[in-house]
């Protein structure tokens, strides 16, 4: 067990369920700053519906357990208090929203975290310059930037514009839910170069991947298997190795 | 059709008719409008066309129509204030009386003549004759109402080749503190061949004013001009309103109509556009909101009379709280108009699960080798892309106001005048709780 001082999230014995049906069965993770993560898991084992019950969507209930960010109740939070406080989900299928500029949505939105935090608001000639900056860093065209958030992005460009998000609201915690799902190898690339440079001493960051390439580009601190709803093993970034010569089965079977 | 209320509107012309404008054809003529209206009253719900809009609120009234009107200075100048800035040629009408104290003279621009109505009828008769209406239209009993009762309103008349460069603004302040007051303005405007004009009404009320305005704009587009017209309805909560325009089409002329519908507690717009000239053209665009207890309802009627006409259509609608939209888009297409293309589309967006929406294309298609196509959705702001903004940070309401404006935002687009574009914005968010976060975005 970690050192509760420095624990950033803690998650504790959490069980959860989708339209009645148990996903989560008693999940423990502890995740401190600095640190990255790597959840993997075969299908159906729960990863998605921890990303979600972590970002607070409504569908999935939490029935049993508890989770706590910063020593503080999460799951009593709504998901905007969530994101102000610094929690970020990088989204498996990002949403496309028509009508909604890009950079208008995520100036709204820093300026929401902004105004929680007590600083601030930027001005339009100020987040310009922001997102601009950033923009570099995944390597995104400018003129995606005006185009409505996510309308008629490819696979490449939607999973880029999360990680251009996660930039500009510097969260505390990122939880990136399969974020290497539908990319090439190039593309794969630069979203990992852009989430190394988001690595900080003072940001966790949440890996969820069903697959060990992702983790060759951005190595974690530690993995953990997720399967049949709980983590059946955790270990350093050699277990995904392990499993990527091995297969899921062998803990399958270790875990029953 | 059995003779249905009429109030008090009988009695109250005889009450008034003398002081309305017109020489003694002209109040012949205002009798047998009353006459018409009198022989159905006000429509009812077993009237198909009325049939999701109940007119019981007029019929128990007792109209008092205004023949004159009376504003302190402070008050109409918070009623400019509310109707947003406009530094071009406007007509400022209180109560439906032309008030040229508070009017911008019109600019004399080279072949453009704006005269009020009442002036308009009383020397120049054709005029007169012309109030009852035109075409099919004639015999629509809000529109025999009008006829009996204008009062005032504008005539406008732009020359042939004409390019007026400002827009003109008509801009009707209902007065509060008069109970049951009704007006009954009256605009006609004729643009000549190859002409360009573009107009906008604007209607408000001051706060708790429940009049009942019933108005009737008539245009006539010659061959070759160019239209365009904006209503803009944002009476006060209590009013009644009943919009009519009626257009007229020649050859390859091209008229665009926007009806903004956000205020009034019950709202009806009746467009009626002819296409009676080859190649004529016409675009209605229809954006309208109701919330609380609010009624919206708009029919719009559209006939191909003539080959390669054209004609399209976009409304939107927005219902909030227990709201209640109508739509209703019929065209027709007649046996001479062949090539017609006719495109209409009406979306909707319910806020609440007590809001409702009944939409209703009709086509009729009396000629070969056209193109006509409709589409009507009814939905709702979608979960996924609410949860998305909110796990960005944004509050729930305003992320629901933004989606709400990302849904008006084409029909907004469409708005070529950027002040109004600007003002129709400003007074969309200002029905969404948590719209002020987001208003810089819209």
């Amino acid at each position: 067990m970690s050192n509760g001082e420095t624990t950033m999230l803690s998650v504790r014995n959490l069980h959860a369920a989708v339209e009645g049906k148990p996903i989560l069965k008693g999940l423990n993770l502890e995740v401190k700053p600095g640190e990255v993560h790597a959840i993997m898991g075969p299908n159906g084992s729960g990863k998605s519906t921890l990303a979600h019950v972590l970002s607070g969507r409504e569908a999935f209930v939490v029935t049993e357990g508890s989770v706590l960010f910063e020593g503080r109740d999460l799951l009593g939070m709504s998901p905007e208090e969530r994101a102000r406080e610094g929690v970020f989900l990088a989204f498996q299928y990002p949403v496309e929203i028509p009508g909604v500029n890009n950079v208008y949505m995520l100036k709204a939105a820093l300026n929401a975290i902004r105004r929680h935090r007590g600083e601030p608001e930027l001005d339009a000639v100020d987040f310009l310059k922001l997102i601009k900056e950033k923009a570099k860093l995944v390597q995104m065209d400018e003129r995606f930037l005006s185009r409505a958030v996510n309308e008629g992005f490819s696979g490449g460009e939607k999973k880029r514009n999360e990680i251009l998000q996660m930039a500009v609201l510097e969260p505390k915690l990122a939880l990136l839910d399969e974020t290497d799902s539908g990319l090439d190898i190039d593309a794969l690339r630069v979203v990992a170069h852009g989430v190394n440079q988001l690595r900080r001493s003072d940001r966790a960051i949440v890996m969820i991947t069903h697959y060990q390439r992702l983790l060759e580009y951005i190595v974690p601190d530690f993995v953990h298997v997720l399967a049949g709803g709980r983590i059946v093993k955790s270990g350093g970034r050699d277990l995904a190795v392990t499993l990527e010569e091995r297969g899921y089965d062998w803990l399958k079977d270790e875990a029953a | 059709m059995s003779a249905g209320a009429t109030a008090n509107l009988l009695p109250e012309f005889e009450r008034i008719f003398a002081h309305l404008p017109g020489d003694a054809r002209v109040t012949e003529r205002r009798r047998a409008a009353l006459a018409r209206f009198a022989a159905s009253g006000f429509p009812s719900q077993r009237d198909e066309a009325w049939r999701y809009t109940s007119t019981a609120g007029l019929a128990r009234r007792q109209h008092n129509v205004a023949i004159d009107a009376r504003i302190s200075p402070d008050r109409a100048r918070l009623a400019l204030a509310a109707a947003g800035p406009w530094d071009g040629p406007q007509c400022v009408f209180i109560d439906g009386i032309h008030r040229p104290e508070l009017s911008a003279a019109a600019v004399a621009a080279a072949g453009l003549q704006m005269r009020p109505f009442a002036a308009a009828v009383a020397d120049d008769s054709r005029i007169g004759e012309r109030i009852a209406g035109w075409g099919a239209e004639e015999f629509a009993p809000m529109i025999a109402l009008n006829a009996a009762f204008a009062a005032d309103g504008v005539v406008i008349d732009v020359a042939d080749g004409a390019e007026p460069a400002d827009p003109l603004r008509l801009l009707f302040v209902m007065t509060a503190g008069v109970r049951d007051r009704a007006i009954f303005p009256r605009v006609i405007i004729r643009a000549g061949q190859h002409s360009r004009l573009v107009v906008v009404e604007q209607y408000l009320g001051e706060s708790g004013a429940d009049g009942f305005t019933n108005t009737v704009t008539q245009v006539h587009a010659g061959e070759g001009a160019r239209v365009v017209h904006y209503r803009l309805q944002d009476e006060s909560a209590k009013a009644y309103h009943v919009g009519n325009l009626i257009v007229n089409q020649e050859r390859a002329s091209e008229v665009i109509s926007h009806s903004l519908s956000f205020g009034a507690l019950m709202a009806r717009q009746d467009i009626h556009v002819m296409l009676r000239g080859v190649e004529s053209s016409a675009t209605l665009n229809g954006l309208y909101m109701a919330e609380g207890r609010q009624h919206v309802d708009h029919h719009t009627r559209i006939d191909h009379f003539e080959r390669s006409t054209r004609s399209e259509e976009y409304y939107k609608g927005i219902l909030g709280g227990h709201g209640r939209g109508v739509f209703n888009g019929k065209v027709v297409v007649h046996p001479n108009a062949i090539k017609t293309d006719a495109q209409q589309s009406n979306k909707n967006l319910l806020l609440s699960r007590d809001a409702e929406v009944d939409t209703k294309p009709e086509l009729e298609i009396y000629a070969d080798d056209v193109k006509c196509a409709h589409g009507a959705t009814v939905g709702q702001l979608d979960e996924d892309a609410l949860f998305y903004l909110r796990s960005r940070g944004l509050d729930e309401s305003a992320a629901r106001a933004l989606l709400t404006c990302a849904f008006a935002g084409d029909i907004l687009g469409r708005v070529g005048l950027a002040r109004v574009r600007k003002e129709l914005a400003a007074r969309i968010a200002g029905r969404l709780p948590g719209a002020a976060e987001i208003l810089e975005v819209v």
